[in-house]
């Protein structure tokens, strides 16, 4: 074998405290090595220039770069040795940047570690063997989870793209968060306005296959070919008959149903329709409420229905899909906010949620767009906002900021002297964070313009005085005094965390997430839409706090991945897989039972029970070889003999 | 410190940032609180409350507060604080408004320094210009403070600052100052509001 190491500079950043000179004429003392020198910037084009020239001059066969993580420039290094003719898997990379130059001083010690780390990259190489990926074929469609405003733009661009999306929502409509409120900011557009169309656009579609009231109960397979099982859940009517005509609403004799869709401001009937631009518009029942099937006795809607869609006998029905991709854009849920005791834990009527507040201002909600008091009816003259409820606060266990508040409190001052005029507003708050296109400018309206008194610090307690009205307990903290706002309603700007589930999808999906839920990106600068699973992709909220645009061009940027992964016919798979030696193999399960990605099955081998792996279901994680009593599994570029190689060389002295 | 905390909708009185805004033709709203001002601030050091906090308290409505404050009439008028404001406001008209509204309510929280002013004031209505030592004199009597800054009476006699003439304004001009004064004075009186 004719090895060349390369040994970078990397501008100071190696070369400051790391001899790269003295580094390749060590290496040219070790066995195989023909060929050592050290170059400034091994990645730029002229240092992948000299290496391509070296393999020519030299003949080499396998190449050592010493320089950075092979996070970053792995792949790069890899089609530098493709293009010279060699295979990709002939090259091996030391990393003496984050591993050596960035972490010590002493020149001395930096260098001998270096030397040893390209010792060991020189030694695992002269055990590699070529590996050559397999091409497999691909379904070309995706699967869409959420259909807030981030699915629904990701489903609609991947359609538009040609590619068929089927689009899962656990609601009874899509719009998600979006279409419970009223006004968007900084523009103070109507939110139903801008969304309603999209969400038609998605009814409409002939790519997209909408399945709301339904969830993901399974998803195997990998890039390419997913698997999944999507559970439609029983809304005990029958969504090809029903035509949303709302006859059975109307009659439905339970009618002191909580509504969910405007956050249990007001009531609804057992059988409803969410609101008026529901997409899909048709009826759903709510077991724990309806007559018929919590008594037996009813049954009206079934009689009124001109269509006779009504079915109690409805269940849960699985249905199976093929997809070759998966975008989760499953959003978030407000934190519950009860644990505030200083805020009434959830005691007082008129300390309510942004988000119910927001039903309070919508012309469809509850109370047809008038602001009022949830205990008496009455029109609230002083309305204080306190924001950072649940965010921004170590003490019940969330630093993060929530992203958006600030600005939809904003918002909701300037809508309520809109809707009240003689109102006056007053916010609590820590830091105004408007970083947004024209966000700012619209915080100083609403000081400005709308006369809103904000007011720098936090609410220690909020109490009824006795005769109806609340008294807010807080500080100016720039005035340096103690303040009390009495007021008529209180709303909470709370805290947003990640929609209850989602960590039970990330398992499903195979991707991390964070201690709040959030999924994991592959990268938070350079791969922001990218998970660490191939061919699943993130859009909006799920991934970490965003507001309305940003969640939109992440479904965007999440379409876009999906229809460049399919714009080829066939993938390829990494061939740095486990492999089954038959000869060793003693059936004896354990991999089997701890392969996370269930890529080992049983196979009859010459009439022997044997483990086998599958191929594009393998993602080399290795848990199978180091489990294996035998040896039997080898992970391919990670075989029990190179890695051995690399300890013999740093053991031998 | 105040004792109990200040409840700023029954304690604030909206229509005295009315009047301010009107007074002094600024938009305290567009205050946002920076603190440049106060950084700025060469007389800082003898505030009671910084100038930022005034523009609070403004903004706040807390009349008594703000009326009742030293600061207000510590300010030197140097207009740096306006000068850096990065929301253009004039925050040395906004102080020198809560100046007068405060002398109209009888309201003095520095004596001291309202004295010097008017000894200043009586030697421009009396001469038409500044005259030093005549300032220096009736500030010294009315305030009791007799040896106040004597020290620095000789290098000012030295370099010719401290006149023991008062300046003569050719043409009649100090006559034509005193009667400004006079109209003033007078329409004060008809307004029923301090001299």
């Amino acid at each position: 074998m004719r090895i060349g190491v390369f040994v970078c500079h990397c501008g100071s950043n190696i070369a400051g405290t790391v001899d790269c000179k003295a580094a390749a004429e060590s290496a040219l003392a070790l066995p195989d090595v023909v060929y050592a020198t050290d170059l400034m910037y091994t990645c730029a084009e002229p240092g992948q220039a000299a290496i391509e020239q070296a393999i020519h001059d030299y003949n080499l066969t396998g190449v050592v770069v010493a320089s950075c993580s092979p996070r970053m420039h792995e792949p790069t290094f890899r089609r530098t040795v493709e293009r010279a003719g060699l295979n990709r898997y002939m090259f091996e990379m030391a990393n003496i940047r984050e591993h050596v130059s960035w972490i010590g001083k002493d020149m001395v010690a930096n260098t001998n570690k270096a030397c040893e780390l390209i010792g060991m990259a020189v030694a695992k190489l002269r055990n590699n063997r070529p590996l050559y990926a397999q091409r497999f074929d691909i379904t070309k469609s995706v699967l869409v989870i959420g259909g807030g405003v981030a699915g629904i733009q990701a489903a609609l661009d991947c359609a538009d793209g040609g590619i068929p999306v089927i689009l899962v929502e656990k609601e009874p409509t899509i719009g998600g968060k979006m279409a419970k409120l009223d006004k968007t900011f900084p523009t103070v557009d109507c939110s139903a306005c801008i969304l309603g169309p999209k969400m038609v656009d998605v009814a409409q579609h002939p790519n997209i296959t909408l399945y709301a009231c339904s969830e993901v109960d399974d998803i195997t397979g990998y890039v390419g070919n997913f698997d999944v099982k999507i559970r439609r859940k029983a809304t005990y009517v029958d969504w090809s008959k029903c035509t949303g005509c709302g006859t059975c609403t109307e009659k439905c004799p339970s009618k002191k149903v909580p509504d969910r869709f405007n956050e249990n401001m007001g009531l609804t009937t057992a059988i409803n329709i969410p609101f008026p631009q529901a997409i899909p518009k048709r009826a759903s029942i709510n077991p724990q409420y309806c007559r018929k099937l919590t008594t037996g006795k009813c049954g009206i809607c079934a009689k009124v229905c001109p269509t006779k869609a009504i079915d109690y006998t409805m269940k849960d029905e699985i249905i199976t899909v093929k997809v070759g991709s998966v975008i989760a854009a499953t959003g978030y849920d407000l934190m519950d906010w009860t644990v505030y005791q200083e805020y009434g834990g959830g005691k007082y009527p008129d300390v309510i949620t942004s988000l119910q507040y927001e039903r309070l201002l919508n012309a469809s909600g509850p109370t047809g767009g008038h602001i009022v008091r949830p205990s008496d009816g009455k029109e609230p003259k002083k309305v204080v906002f306190i924001q950072c409820v649940g965010s921004r606060d170590k003490s019940i266990g969330r630093p993060l900021c929530s992203g958006f508040c600030c600005m939809y409190t904003a918002k909701q001052a300037v809508l309520t002297k809109d809707h009240i005029p003689d109102s006056q507003s007053y916010v609590f708050y820590m830091d105004i964070r408007a970083v947004g296109k024209l966000y700012d400018e619209f915080t100083r309206r609403a000081i400005e313009e709308y006369g809103t008194e904000y007011i720098r610090g936090r609410v220690s307690k909020i109490y009824p005085d006795g005769n109806g009205q609340y008294v807010v307990c807080g500080v100016d903290t720039l005035l340096g005094q103690r303040i009390e706002v009495t007021c008529d309603l209180v709303v909470l700007a709370v805290g947003i965390e990640a929609s209850h589930g989602a960590s039970h999808l990330a398992e499903k999906l195979r991707i991390s997430y964070d201690q709040y839920g959030f999924f994991l990106e592959g990268h938070p600068k350079l791969r922001p839409v990218e998970t660490n699973t191939a061919g699943v992709f993130l859009a909006g909220v799920c991934q970490g706090t965003k507001d309305i645009p940003s969640s939109v061009a992440q479904g965007s940027a999440a379409a876009a991945k999906v229809l460049a992964l399919f714009s080829r016919d066939k993938l390829e798979n990494d061939p740095q897989i486990a492999h089954v030696n038959p000869a060793r193999c003693v059936a004896c399960g354990k991999c089997i039972r701890c392969c996370p990605f269930g890529a080992i099955k049983e196979e009859t081998f010459r009439g022997q029970l044997k483990a086998k792996v599958i191929d594009t279901v393998c993602q080399g994680c290795g848990i199978c070889t180091s489990t294996c009593p035998q040896g039997a599994i080898q992970l391919s570029h990670a075989t029990d003999n190179e890695i051995l190689a690399e300890v013999n060389l740093l053991c031998q002295y | 410190m105040q004792d109990s905390p200040l409840n700023i909708v029954r304690g604030r009185d909206v229509s005295f940032i009315k009047e301010v805004e009107a007074e002094s033709g600024q938009n305290v709203s567009n205050c946002y609180q920076c603190g440049n001002c106060t950084a700025g601030c060469p007389a800082a050091f003898t505030y009671d409350m910084q100038a930022n906090q005034v523009m609070r308290a403004v903004q706040l409505g807390l009349k008594d507060q703000v009326l009742h404050s030293k600061s207000i009439w510590m300010c030197l008028s140097c207009s740096t604080c306006s000068l850096r404001c990065p929301n253009n406001i004039d925050v040395a008209s906004v102080m020198e408004t809560l100046r007068h509204m405060a002398r109209r309510e009888n309201i003095v929280a520095v004596p001291r320094m309202d004295k010097f002013w008017m000894s200043f004031l009586n030697t421009v209505q009396a001469f038409g210009r500044s005259f030093e030592i005549g300032t220096m004199v009736l500030y010294m009597l009315r305030s009791l403070r007799l040896t106040t800054d004597v020290d620095l009476a000789p290098s000012a006699l030295s370099k010719g600052k401290l006149g023991f003439k008062p300046h003569v304004i050719p043409d009649g001009g100090a006559k034509a100052v005193g009667r400004i004064f006079k109209r003033y004075q007078e329409r004060a009186k008809r307004e029923g509001v301090r001299p």
